[in-house]
């Protein structure tokens, strides 16, 4: 299992590492431009670091990777991914998970997320993807539905969330700065959000 | 892509680190490591000030490190804020066991990182507070923003909080003074030309040929409006008139001005802007204590200035006056 989640973590660092431009551009026209540079770094080193490492439980792979994004990343995402990540860490088994597993790691990540960043739904950040995609699971949870159809709601509940932080504007962060002005554009934190959850869907859906 | 005087990217931060620390005679070292600046003879048998931030905003904050200042300086990458355990073991580098106080700047990243190191010195048993600084008029403090933003006023902050900490007070103490200068510190900016991050293919906003964007950023956020240029006395007036209504200044009081270059504008403009600054206060009856002209709190390359205002009293007009090394603040 913890190789399994080393692979899932090396092929997220690559599609990180793949869009720091568009992130860095989408953080230029609302924030600062530099979360993908920022992302980019710190997955880099994250990869480095798994590819050198074994690892004998899922649980044990999050950590390292909280750790390695908190002491690389810097910013605000670093502490936020790091936080959400060793929140995972916490409570991920190396049993196969089911939907009720699913739902408690993502209601985790949002947990720390949100203690890290005073952050609610509908402030135009990371939230607004992670938010909808947990909602989903715990919908397709209740109604019984088998796991790869909960994952691909899941997934577009998460595509949804992300375009839904075009039409909002910015409270928190640096984005907040521009007001109304933010209006438009689509948050970056919301889109590498997304950029995870699609790659961690995506290689578990076989 | 625009050109700069660099070698890599991914290591301009350290390399720069380095060459403060030469440039300094002696009187810093980095830590291993780390990008951070310190005091040689660190820890010294007092409260210890430390501060940091992204990088970019050079001399600030390392080249403020020095008897009087900060006791260690904490670099993130260019315009990111540094990470909790960096800013943990400059912490853990300069506390003498009287305590440490962390000066950060009003940024979302700043704050969590700065306060998941505060957590961490906790835990080891090291005493520490923290101030903010939100000094930028820019901003409207609602709660639909973050806050205000920490800009240029940061430097009064290390100045006064520094010289409180050098005559021996306790950390309480040097938190208070910390405080006062934030409460009596106002800042505004203005950008004609935007900058480019080392590591970036774009600038990080456009402005028109005739265009300016007031109420700027350091990381170039954007201000309050864009507009097309206009004369620097008329710049300065309405920059002066924004963050005089906001500290709600009066006739005979007692200020600091400071007139901060972004970083790539000539000083021939700043000391032409601040020949209007002294005129337009003169005029207002208020009096200019002490006058500062330079770069103190840059955006890389970015064309523009920030006029800031420190209201002084007795106590801390003593303070800003107290020695130091720091030849920026002496």
């Amino acid at each position: 299992m913890a190789n399994k989640t080393k692979e899932l973590f090396l092929k997220t660092a690559d599609v990180i590492i793949e869009n720091k431009n568009y992130l860095t551009e989408l953080d230029a026209a609302i924030g600062d431009g530099d979360h993908g540079v920022n992302l980019a770094r710190g997955f880099k080193k994250l990869k480095d670091k798994l590819e050198n490492g074994s690892f004998e439980s899922r649980s044990e792979v999050f950590k390292l990777t909280a750790m390695t994004l908190i002491s690389n990343v810097g910013g605000a995402s670093g502490p936020l991914y790091g936080t959400a990540f060793l929140n995972i860490s916490k409570v991920i088994a190396d049993s196969r998970l089911d939907l009720e597993d699913l739902v408690e790691i993502s209601e985790e990540a949002i947990a720390g997320i949100q203690k890290r960043g005073r952050a609610e739904a509908g402030e135009k950040t990371m939230l607004d993807t992670l938010i909808p995609a947990s909602e989903s699971l715990k919908e397709s949870r209740d109604n019984n539905l088998d796991l790869d159809t909960a994952l691909k709601n899941c997934l577009q509940a998460a595509a949804a969330g992300m375009e839904n932080t075009i039409e909002m504007q910015a409270t928190k962060g640096r984005a907040s700065y521009l007001g109304e002005r933010s209006i438009g554009h689509q948050d970056p934190g919301a889109t590498s959000s997304y950029l995870i959850i699609e790659t961690f869907i995506k290689n578990s859906l076989k | 892509m625009g050109k700069k005087l660099i070698n890599d990217p991914d290591n301009v931060v350290k390399e720069m680190i380095e060459g403060i620390v030469m440039a300094s005679n002696d009187r810093l070292e980095k830590l291993d490591g780390y990008n951070i600046v310190l005091r040689k003879d660190a820890p010294v048998e007092k409260v210890a000030l430390v501060s940091g931030g992204g990088s970019g905003h050079e001399p600030a904050h390392a080249a403020y490190v020095g008897q009087g200042m900060l006791d260690a300086a904490v670099a993130g990458d260019v315009f990111t804020s540094p990470t909790p355990d960096a800013i943990f073991e400059a912490v853990k580098a300069v506390d003498s066991g009287n305590g440490v106080l962390l000066i950060i700047k009003n940024y979302t990243g700043d704050l969590m990182n700065f306060e998941m190191a505060a957590e961490m010195a906790e835990a080891e048993g090291i005493e520490i507070e923290q101030v903010i600084v939100n000094d930028d008029v820019a901003v409207e403090d609602s709660l639909y923003t973050t806050g205000r933003r920490g800009v240029a006023g940061t430097v009064f902050v290390h100045k006064i909080a520094g010289a409180k900490a050098a005559s021996g007070a306790e950390l309480k103490e040097v938190k208070r003074s910390a405080e006062k200068v934030i409460k009596n510190v106002r800042t505004k900016g203005v950008a004609i030309n935007p900058c480019q991050l080392p590591a970036a293919e774009n600038s990080t906003f456009s402005l028109a040929e005739d265009e300016m964007e007031m109420g700027i950023g350091i990381h170039g956020e954007p201000g309050t409006e864009k507009v097309k240029i206009k004369k620097v006395d008329e710049i300065v007036d309405s920059l002066l008139k924004d963050i005089l209504t906001d500290l709600k200044i009066k006739k005979d009081d007692k200020v600091a001005l400071m007139v901060n270059g972004m970083g790539g504008t000539p000083l021939m403009e700043l000391y032409i802007a601040n020949r209007r600054a002294n005129n337009f206060l003169s005029n207002k009856g208020i009096k200019i204590s002490k006058n500062y002209v330079g770069e103190f709190m840059t955006s890389l390359e970015m064309e523009g200035l920030s006029l800031t205002i420190l209201k002084l009293d007795g106590d801390l007009t003593n303070l800003l006056e107290a020695e130091t090394e720091v030849n920026l603040l002496k």
